[in-house]
């Protein structure tokens, strides 16, 4: 067998295309799924029974499905109702709902092993309950869980190879593109792989980089 | 034109259940068979041996699992093999199980105390003696509950096998939605499955977890 790598190679404005494509979403969902999970946290840990209750059964629902029948339920399911959505907004909204699961556990982790004293304190400097949650306890929580957080966006990041299939032209979907002009599969899928490989490692730095320094401080 | 009851699609998905559970347990004995040896590799192995694990875990776990299926299909392909989505998959999945246990059954280990060791060595135990009587079973105890939990993103993970063409019960929705015309019950439906297979494994690793953690407090 031989190998074509440049065949593959040469087709790199659709691939960068798609990088870009992957990143983008990637942010997105980064940014409003990590919102979704704070505030899912702080209703899983202080929340009204009902909210509490409700968002447990989000979280679960989420947690105990996969992440391409979520997907598919969003994309193909929802219109039967009347919700129509492009890929893009399908994507986008599975990938947030899927990350806001995952990061309201991992917060509420980090958020229940606040020491009750510093709340007390908090509280007792005259601080609102609002301030007390976002410059006492939200910053030390985030701190705590940073590392497990990091690898759930890595792992959502990841995940979306899957809205290829629903043809959102990111990475994944530009290597089928790639290969389904030129045959050449197993480069294609390779040369894919190692940018998914290379986006994860440079991902994992730069959130170890950011976390410290926008989200809580050294 | 035939028509489609509820009882049709329930009843067609729970038969492509039994692939998902088939694929499921495929991946996860066989990931536990090649995640135990890739252990004892490393920690019997010298160096060499214990960086080409690390890397052997980084590019499964920083790699889609989409992607990883897609080159067990076309790869074996490549090697002359007549592949079928059942040999990809499982091959693809058992890897992907392998490096995840072995990373997660490392740290089990690793979190035997050195003293452990130590004194078994000075017991003049062999390394099979060392791992059978002192840390395996210490180590067990602490990896069953991750371990349990890991099986719920392998039932997970084998939704992805119906892009290749793997008819389990992601690909057998997919299928019945486009006879039926009904997408929003059929994978509502497909999620549910889905749902009552992994959350009493989610429970179960939950409940085991915090035993461990009684036990060593």
């Amino acid at each position: 067998m031989t190998f074509d790598f440049w065949a593959v190679l040469a087709e790199w404005p659709l691939l960068l295309q798609g990088l870009a494509w992957t990143l983008g979403l990637t942010v997105v969902a980064t940014l409003v799924g990590m919102a979704v999970g704070i505030g899912g946290a702080w209703a899983r840990a202080w929340g009204p029974a009902p909210l509490r209750w409700a968002v447990g059964v989000y979280v679960e629902l989420i947690r105990n499905t996969p992440f391409i029948v979520q997907l598919f339920f969003i994309f193909f399911g929802l219109p039967a109702a009347g919700v129509m959505l492009t890929p893009i907004t399908a994507s986008l909204i599975a990938m947030v709902l899927n990350l806001g699961a995952y990061a309201t556990e991992i917060i509420r982790a980090g958020l229940q092993a606040t020491p009750r004293g510093q709340m007390e304190a908090a509280v007792s400097l005259a601080l609102s309950p609002a301030q007390v949650f976002w410059r006492v306890v939200l910053p030390p929580a985030l701190k705590k869980v940073w590392p497990a957080m990091v690898s759930q966006i890595i792992i959502v990041m990841l995940g979306s190879a899957v809205c290829g299939q629903i043809s959102v032209e990111e990475l994944s979907y530009a290597a089928n593109l790639i290969q389904s002009r030129n045959f050449r599969a197993f480069e294609a899928y390779i040369i894919a792989t190692l940018a998914y490989l290379a986006l994860a490692i440079l991902a994992r730095r730069l959130f170890n980089w950011l976390g410290p320094r926008f989200l809580f401080g050294k | 034109m035939t028509e489609f009851t509820s009882w049709d699609i329930v009843r067609n998905l729970l038969l492509a259940v039994r692939w998902t559970v088939v694929l499921s347990l495929i991946a996860f004995v066989g990931g536990s068979v090649v995640g135990a040896a890739l252990l004892a590799l490393r920690l019997r192995g010298g160096k060499v041996a214990q960086r080409c694990i690390g890397g052997y875990v980084q590019v499964f776990q920083g790699t889609p699992l989409l992607m990883q299926l897609f080159l067990g299909y076309f790869g074996l392909g490549l090697l002359g093999l007549d592949v079928s989505p059942w040999t990809a998959a499982a091959l693809a999945l058992t890897l992907y199980t392998s490096a995840y246990l072995t990373e997660i059954w490392r740290g089990c280990v690793a979190s035997i105390p050195k003293g452990q060791w130590e004194a078994s060595t000075s017991l003049a135990l062999s390394f099979g003696e060392q791992m059978r009587h002192v840390i395996l079973p210490q180590a067990v105890k602490i990896a069953t509950a991750p371990t349990v939990g890991f099986l719920v993103q392998v039932i997970k993970g084998t939704a992805l096998a119906s892009v290749i063409g793997f008819v389990e019960l992601t690909k057998a929705g997919s299928m019945i939605a486009n006879v039926t015309f009904r997408p929003f019950t059929v994978f509502a439906c497909v999620a549910l499955f889905y749902f009552a297979l992994c959350f009493p494994i989610s429970l179960f690793a939950k409940t085991l977890e915090r035993k461990t953690n009684v036990s060593r407090a």
